[in-house]
């Protein structure tokens, strides 16, 4: 018999494992999050801040301008605030980890083992779905200790079980779609500064939607915008569901706009990383 | 069989790349046969990487075509990648996680049993002297440490063909030698080896045979021993103990060449043992007194510096 023959590898050993490769990857991803957790803190201390800054200082004030049942004094006010911002907040919990996605995926990508996966008979995307359910995985954490704290100061939400699993089950669409979105924004960036700033209007967004104020409180181009950007439905959504009010389409509007963000941040990912390394 | 066995690991023709205007492949042609170690040797810039590269799949060349372990490189990627395995000049480790996390997720990626693949990791860790730093992070280790890892972390999926690019740079003389012998063992499992590397020391103990790069093209080829039998170099040196021998030698020896400082004389010899003789049996006859007498043969240096590295020309290929 002869050397190891060169040709004739075993189409078995050909054939690729998206799924177990991708699990691989997700491992490696969450420990890489462990031995760096700095990272993990930041992202979830800024929606606390933000929280505590909106209730706090603001809540009196703008609970008072929400209007609707009577709010009598500032203490009033500002549980209702509380009630008001927490699906912002929330969405603001999301948008912060998806930033730290693109970080993550930018300093990945200046590491040399990605080279390495690139050589390998791996399925390529893995090392994509690894970083997004390791994304997905964060926010969840992320999500449980603001809604814990949003809770400790005075967010009383109205909704039972099902109505949680339901806000479950949407936030975890609604973090899926914008991590891949996010991973392009990472992959596309030059260097890890701009891959921070480019998810920057994710964060942005829902003060630019009926997250902190009712949006008839606007002036009208802005109004405009307010009504039809995406977050605007997402955040109805999760009100409608935390705070037992009527839902609407805004849920439909809201996974469509889930549906096609996701699928457009996808493919967007897929190519610019089959796309040659520069270096 | 026959037909597997006589087809070469690496076959390229007319490999063509650039980057901008700039020409670094110039219509490259290389014939790896199995089972062999194959070193490429060129300057720095000349192209080493870029050639590991586009073999290696990484970046696609411009023009030519390449068979890689039976595979069109062009058109079957992912059974090239399936057969080789790939050890860059720079390196790639994931540095967050330790040297054993970083071979268990390469044995994972290569679908190994969990027990299988912590055998493998522990053998290999073994093998490259870093089962003590296993568990720390691979960020910590040294540039040798790393390196070392590097190549560890290429083996683990057993690989048919594998690319080094430099692997022993910055390597102490014990890890390269280790490094070598690793080599070794590898091809006589029947692997196939390409090899860059800038010790040509490195290349005339390793590989079977040895193509020289210069401005994009194969400039020289063949066994160490050819390469050095192509250029002139080989010399006898003679020391004297005074002036008066050094003058006498060299009334009698006409071609040979004065050392500046030194007594010596340089005088040019194949090394053979007949021209030895004669060389001796001259200066016997006039009763010179020799101190010393050494040969030198070329060495790959003498080769490399002989073929490479053409200044004026270098400004033509640049921008
Ligand atoms: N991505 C790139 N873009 C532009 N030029 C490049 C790129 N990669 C390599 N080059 C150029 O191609 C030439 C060959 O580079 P390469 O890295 O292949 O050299 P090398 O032989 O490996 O050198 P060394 O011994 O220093 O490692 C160099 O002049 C380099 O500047
Ligand atoms: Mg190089």
């Amino acid at each position: 018999m002869s050397a190891p023959a060169l040709t004739a590898s075993a189409p078995a050993g050909l054939r690729f494992h998206p799924l177990r490769d991708s699990a691989t990857m997700l491992r490696r991803n969450l420990k890489r999050m462990l031995r760096y957790p700095s990272m993990t803190v930041m992202l979830v201390g800024m929606p606390v801040v933000f929280l505590l800054l909106f209730v706090y200082v603001l809540g009196g004030t703008l609970g008072a301008g929400l209007g609707g049942a009577a709010h009598s004094g500032a203490a009033g006010g500002r549980a209702a605030y509380a009630n008001y911002v927490a699906p912002a907040i929330i969405l603001m919990t999301v948008a912060a980890t998806v930033q730290g996605t693109a970080i993550s995926i930018a300093m990945d990508l200046t590491e040399g083992i990605i080279t390495r996966f690139r050589t390998m008979h791996i399925a390529r995307v893995s090392v994509l779905t690894g970083h997004v359910l390791g994304s997905v995985i964060q926010a969840m954490f992320s999500l449980a200790v603001v809604i814990g704290v949003a809770l400790l100061v005075g967010f009383r939400p109205t909704a039972g079980l099902g109505a949680w699993l339901a806000t479950a089950g949407f936030l975890v669409a609604v973090t899926f779609a914008l991590v891949w979105l996010s991973v392009a924004l990472g992959q596309v960036s030059k260097s890890v500064e701009t891959a921070s700033n480019l998810p920057m209007p994710l964060i942005l967004l829902p003060f630019l939607g009926s997250g902190f104020v009712p949006t008839d409180s606007m002036p009208a181009g802005l109004r405009w915008f307010a009504e039809y950007q995406p977050f605007t439905p997402i955040i109805e959504t999760l009100r409608g569901l935390l705070m037992d009010k009527p839902i609407g389409n805004n849920a439909w509007i809201a996974l469509v706009w889930c549906a096609v963000i996701a699928l457009g941040g996808y493919l967007w990912s897929k190519r610019l990383f089959n796309r040659e390394s520069s270096h | 069989m026959t037909i597997t066995q006589s087809r070469p690991a690496i076959a390229a023709t007319g490999l063509r790349k650039s980057f901008g205007d700039h020409v670094v492949l110039d219509g490259l042609d290389l014939n790896v046969p199995r089972g062999k170690v194959f070193s490429l040797l060129g300057a720095n810039g000349a192209g080493k990487t870029t050639t590991v590269k586009i073999l290696s799949t990484l970046i696609s060349a411009d023009a030519g075509d390449v068979q890689v372990a039976g595979h069109d490189l062009a058109r079957e990627p992912d059974s090239v990648r399936a057969a080789i395995g790939v050890t860059g000049q720079f390196s790639a480790v994931d540095n967050l996680l330790t040297g054993e996390e970083n071979l268990l997720l390469m044995a994972d990626l290569h679908h190994l049993a969990r027990g299988e693949g912590r055998r493998r990791a522990a053998q290999l860790l073994e093998q490259f002297d870093l089962t003590e730093a296993a568990r720390k992070p691979a960020s910590t280790y040294s540039g040798g440490m790393r390196r070392r890892l590097d190549l560890a972390m290429t083996l683990v999926g057993s690989p048919q063909v594998i690319f080094l690019d430099e692997p022993t740079t910055g390597l102490d003389p014990r890890s390269r030698r280790n490094m070598w012998q690793i080599v070794r063992d590898l091809v006589a499992g029947g692997v196939t080896i390409f090899l860059t590397t800038q010790y040509l020391e490195e290349a005339d103990e390793l590989a079977d045979r040895i193509a020289v790069l210069d401005h994009g093209r194969v400039v020289a080829e063949g066994t160490a021993e050819e390469l050095k039998r192509r250029i002139p170099g080989g010399h006898v040196r003679l020391r004297f103990a005074n002036p008066q021998g050094l003058d006498a030698a060299m009334r009698v020896l006409g071609q040979a060449s004065r050392e500046n400082d030194a007594l010596a004389l340089r005088v040019p010899s194949d090394g053979s043992l007949r021209s030895l003789k004669t060389l001796i049996g001259r200066l016997d006859d006039r009763a010179i007194e020799v101190d010393e007498l050494s040969v030198h043969t070329p060495d790959l240096d003498d080769v490399f510096l002989a073929l490479t590295g053409n200044p004026t020309h270098e400004e033509v290929t640049t921008r």
